[in-house]
């Protein structure tokens, strides 16, 4: 009677403990690595990512007057400079940018500015993905 | 005849002198221009396309138009989530111009278009303007060396070439 009762409140405080460090994740769910975020683009569009669509996307316009390689370069192994301001950008390949692509909400921010720039609306989740995996294959 | 040619000389470097004397009591009195310490959420979100501008050199009328109008920020999109704007909003409210700096709300909400900044910057040449290291009246960092701390003494200013 007495062993049961004490393991019943083990099993409990086992439940709660691993209900509190899923709220502790959630809580800093904004901290991310470069393939959890492809993960997460891939499981959202429902096909997996193209490379080589994600390099013509990059470095092509449409339809406006900036391509991302405006901004980013051709091969974003190496720091871009802004088109109208001349501000330097650092690299946006995570090989070479230790800091790319580890902030979920500030990825997100900048896909929804820039793809608004250079095509007029929001990039897709599987535009997004192919941006990723493109990038993900660059080496220093 | 040397001294013909000499004295008008010598009077207009007076002249430079006494200009400079003057400009020198003018400027003076920007030394309670304005240096605040930037927020660090500030300098997260508005320094990315260009530098931090300080808070002061603006009067508060513009800095709420312009931070009304992020999504449509001179040619791009530089939209904040609403917490971030509303906090940003509000600091630079608190911070805004004063005294000649809040003389006017200048063109397009613009440092550069504001009659105190033409005035200070009217010896500069248009080809400074157009150097590619300047490349933007904007690119206050690429003459004044010490801009990131606010800092626009003239002793930090360097021209690029
Ligand atoms: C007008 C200039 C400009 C253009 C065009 C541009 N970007 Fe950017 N981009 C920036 C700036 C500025 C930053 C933020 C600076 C920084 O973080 O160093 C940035 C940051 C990013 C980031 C953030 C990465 C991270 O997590 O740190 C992504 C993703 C990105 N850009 C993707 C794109 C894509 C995709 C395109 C084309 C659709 C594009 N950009 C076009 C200027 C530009
Ligand atoms: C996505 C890029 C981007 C971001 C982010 C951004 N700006 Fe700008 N900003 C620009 C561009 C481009 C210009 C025009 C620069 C030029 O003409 O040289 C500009 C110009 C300005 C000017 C006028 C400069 C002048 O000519 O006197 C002010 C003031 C300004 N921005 C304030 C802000 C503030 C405040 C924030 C943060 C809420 C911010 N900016 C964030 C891109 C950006
Ligand atoms: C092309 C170079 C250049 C650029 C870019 C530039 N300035 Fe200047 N600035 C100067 C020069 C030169 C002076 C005059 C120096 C002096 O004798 O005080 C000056 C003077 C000033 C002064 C007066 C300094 C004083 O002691 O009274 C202020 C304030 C100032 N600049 C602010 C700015 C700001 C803010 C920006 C960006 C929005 C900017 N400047 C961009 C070159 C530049």
């Amino acid at each position: 009677m007495h062993t049961l009762s004490l393991s019943r409140f083990s099993r409990r405080s086992f439940a709660a403990a691993v209900g509190l460090s899923a709220l502790t994740l959630a809580n800093i769910s904004q901290a991310a690595t470069p393939a959890e975020l492809m993960a997460g683009y891939t499981a959202q569009s429902g096909s997996p990512a193209v490379v080589a669509r994600g390099q013509q996307f990059f470095t092509t316009r449409h339809g406006r007057e900036w391509s991302c390689s405006t901004c980013h370069g051709a091969v974003p192994t190496q720091a871009g400079k802004h088109a109208s301001t001349g501000k330097s950008i650092q690299a946006l390949a995570p090989a070479v940018n230790l800091e790319r692509f580890t902030d979920s909400a500030k990825t997100e921010k900048w896909f929804r500015r820039n793809c608004n720039d250079v095509l007029g609306r929001e990039c897709s989740a599987a535009e997004k993905a192919d941006v990723l995996a493109w990038l993900l294959t660059l080496k220093p | 005849m040397p001294f013909a040619l000499n004295s008008p000389c010598r009077l207009s470097l007076f002249g430079l002198l006494a200009t400079l004397v003057l400009a020198r009591a003018a400027f003076a009195d920007d030394h309670h221009s304005p240096r605040v310490q930037l927020l660090p959420k500030y300098k997260n979100e508005c320094a990315s396309c260009h530098e931090a501008f300080a808070p002061g050199m603006l009067p508060a009328e513009s800095w709420r138009r312009l931070m009304n109008n992020l999504p449509k920020h001179f040619g791009t999109d530089a939209s904040l989530d609403p917490a971030t704007l509303k906090e940003l909003t509000a600091w630079l409210a608190t911070h805004a111009g004063t005294g000649k700096y809040a003389r006017e709300e200048p063109p397009e909400d613009r440092i550069t278009r504001a009659a105190w900044f033409v005035r200070k910057h009217r010896e500069v040449s248009s080809t400074s303007w157009k150097s590619p290291a300047v490349k933007s009246a904007a690119n206050c960092g690429a003459c004044h060396t010490g801009s990131d701390q606010g800092d626009f003494n003239e002793h930090g200013v360097r021209i690029p070439r």
